[in-house]
């Protein structure tokens, strides 16, 4: 049975002028469930946001792309915008990162929720701002706020418009991108509250883009942890948490500090290697604290730990669950 | 609200600050003689820090927490209240008069990607507050300064960063060079505004021990904005807890932490995500933003928004007074630490 959404083995390349083209994404394999919620997790540059915007076809003109986007087992990137755009703010919508810039300032923002189902031909006219305003209503704003402008709401308050206008043609897929990065801790509780409440609600499936761990570790049942263009691993959140077999999940959660947890925060030293440049070996080894010497000579692929649970680690497996080895035949490599 | 003075003055004192800035009115609102209002920023905060201690700020945005540091620094004119820097009201002195002070008092920012000159070299962003204040003989010797306060802020071998540019420089390595170039001066007192905010999660942790180690290698004391309270909670020795320019909760961070007086506190803590995807304590969510600090709600200004508000603080303004219960700190007898704003605490 195919998952709603399938991605299989997604490149990107930009090509800035005059530079060595960078390859932002590598390789990344995932699915999505209908009605699941799933975390993309990684520093700054990873490669996370560049993945969903591939998903939404909304890279710049400079990006090129490979790999395969399965929606209902429909391929939607082969043919390139004609194929995406059917598929885009219809059936995958996203909301952005910075609340504050997403909506247009010079519109009433019950006409910028109703302008996509006019453009995908979902409602028009009356019945698309009626619309508009039940689904102002259902993220928690009171109807009559349609005839506002954005610079009268607060910052909780757009983002929850910007919700609204990603649900306006009733999407199956909710792609949001650090929506509480820019938010007080009350109001991300409350944003993150409302997510989690629409996705129970109305069956939609949600891709958690964000840098902060605890936040999807709280909100998603799964997650994928990316580091240099890669996913270095991915399973169940619990998993990552309890038993990562990732030297990177371990060490990014070790970097974060929590409320109450007494053991001592540190940082992992180095930085992401540049995407510009070939890399050879496991990207993760120079910052890694427990490499061997395989690290530096072959890359690992990302291999099946535990059921639903892989890591892009040579020394994955070693400490209990499936032993995983390259190349050799009962290794499962994800998409094959 | 001043505490009972123990034997030695405080590096920093801030006792009843009030900051407030006017609002701008129409030309309609002007002519018709309207009353000028104010935005209360801060309204009435107290509090101290000794040399070596690391005090966290923390609140949501609007809270007054960067008003109230910008207050103490001198770019902003308090309307009421100290501000005592070893004992000397430095609150209301005119520009030549702070700039002795400025050299003891100095700040580290938000967003380093912003706030170091990108055609300055690492060299030059170090080398300039010298030059502004007069420090350093000879070129040589403001270059062993420089190295010093390089190495001091985890750069190192200074000389490898020396000729380099922000642009060639890691958003935690530009930190750096920011808190050595307020190192460079030999401050007593750092006030880091969201210093790690900006950063990636793998890198915040060594920029955030920095700073606790400068409290006892270079004897600072540490003033820190941060809207993070896990952070707050591991890095600081005393946590702070603004709501609508007042300080509601003030305590040792473990105290705050653990064992909060104030509501407000107790739902600011409900909701910072835990790592752990099994800990999924209900969050206790508050409903609506902080008010407009321009019509502060009446009595607890809290109270709309409070799960637990009755008549009395409908009317009634609580002050910031001793916690029950909490009137002595573990090994320090006669330092009663913990304070709450709330008349059910």
């Amino acid at each position: 049975m195919s998952s709603l959404l399938e991605v299989r083995d997604l490149h990107v390349w930009f090509e800035p002028p005059h530079a060595a083209p960078v390859h932002a994404v590598q390789g990344v394999s995932f699915e999505l469930e209908a009605g699941e919620r799933f975390g993309l997790v990684g520093e700054s540059g990873c490669g996370k946001t560049t993945t969903i915007l591939a998903l939404m076809g909304l890279l710049p003109p400079n990006a090129s792309l490979a790999g395969e986007v399965r929606l209902d087992g429909t391929s939607i990137l082969a043919g390139g915008e004609d194929s995406v755009r059917p598929h885009r703010w219809k059936d995958i919508a996203m909301v952005f990162q910075g609340a504050m810039n997403a909506l247009n300032p010079v519109k009433k923002v019950g006409w910028q929720i109703a302008e996509p189902m006019a453009f995908h031909g979902v409602a028009e006219g009356k019945a698309a701002l009626k619309r508009a305003g039940e689904l102002l209503e259902l993220v928690g704003i009171p109807a009559r706020s349609a005839q506002r402008y954005p610079h009268e709401f607060s910052g909780g308050m757009r983002q929850r418009a910007s919700i609204a206008m990603a649900l306006a043609c009733a999407p199956k897929i909710l792609l949001a991108d650090e929506p509480t990065t820019a938010l007080d801790v009350m109001v991300q509780a409350q944003i993150l509250e409302l997510l989690t409440r629409l996705s129970g609600e109305l069956g939609l499936a949600v891709i958690l883009v964000t840098h902060d761990l605890p936040v999807v570790a709280q909100m998603c049942s799964r997650a994928a942890v990316m580091y240099a263009g890669e996913i270095a691993e991915t399973g169940p959140m619990d998993a990552l948490y309890h038993a990562p077999a990732h030297p990177y999940t371990r060490l990014l959660f070790a970097a974060t500090p929590d409320l109450y947890g007494a053991d001592a925060v540190a940082s992992i030293p180095g930085s992401p290697p540049r995407l510009d440049r070939d890399i050879t070996g496991c990207p993760f080894r120079p910052r890694c604290d427990v490499p061997i010497e395989r690290c530096a000579r072959d890359h690992p692929a990302l291999l099946q730990v535990e059921t639903a649970h892989l890591a892009a680690c040579l020394r994955a497996g070693k400490r209990g669950g499936l032993r995983a080895e390259p190349g050799a035949d009962e290794a499962v490599r994800l998409g094959q | 609200m001043t505490e009972t003075r123990v034997s030695k003055t405080p590096l920093l004192e801030v006792a009843d600050l009030v900051t407030r800035y006017p609002v701008r009115r129409g030309l309609m609102q002007a002519t018709a003689r309207a009353p000028r209002r104010w935005v209360h920023a801060v309204d009435g905060v107290s509090f101290s820090l000794d040399r070596g201690e690391m005090m966290a700020l923390v609140g949501e945005s609007g809270c007054g927490k960067t008003s109230t540091v910008q207050t103490i620094l001198g770019m902003v004119r308090p309307a009421g209240g100290s501000v005592r820097l070893n004992g000397t009201d430095i609150a209301g002195l005119r520009d030549r008069q702070l700039r002795p002070v400025r050299r003891t008092v100095q700040m580290i920012y938000q967003d380093p990607y912003e706030s170091l000159d990108p055609r300055f070299r690492v060299r030059q962003t170090v080398e300039e507050p010298m030059l502004v204040h007069g420090i350093g003989s000879s070129r040589k010797h403001r270059e062993q300064l420089i190295v010093t306060a390089l190495e001091q802020a985890g750069l190192r071998p200074a000389e490898v960063y020396l000729d380099r540019y922000p642009h060639e420089l890691s958003g935690g390595q530009r930190q750096r060079v920011a808190i050595a170039t307020a190192l460079v001066l030999g401050p007593q007192l750092l006030l880091a505004d969201e210093p790690v905010s900006m950063l990636d999660v793998s890198v915040r942790a060594g920029v955030l021990s920095l700073l606790d180690n400068l409290r006892t290698t270079a004897d600072m004391g540490i003033l820190m904005i941060t809207h993070d309270l896990s952070t707050a909670a591991h890095f600081a020795d005393k946590i702070a807890v603004m709501y609508l320019g007042r300080i509601v909760e003030q305590g040792t961070a473990s105290e705050v932490v653990r064992d909060p007086q104030h509501p407000y506190t107790k739902a600011l803590l409900s909701v910072v995500p835990k790592r752990d995807p099994r800990d999924r304590s209900v969050p206790q969510i508050l409903t609506g933003e902080t008010p407009d600090p321009v019509d502060v709600p009446s009595g607890c200004r809290f109270h709309p928004r409070c799960p637990v508000a009755v008549d009395r603080c409908r009317a009634e303004d609580p002050v910031l007074r001793v916690a029950p219960g909490k009137e002595r700190t573990p090994g320090h007898p006669a330092r009663p630490v913990h304070l709450a704003a709330c008349h059910l605490a």
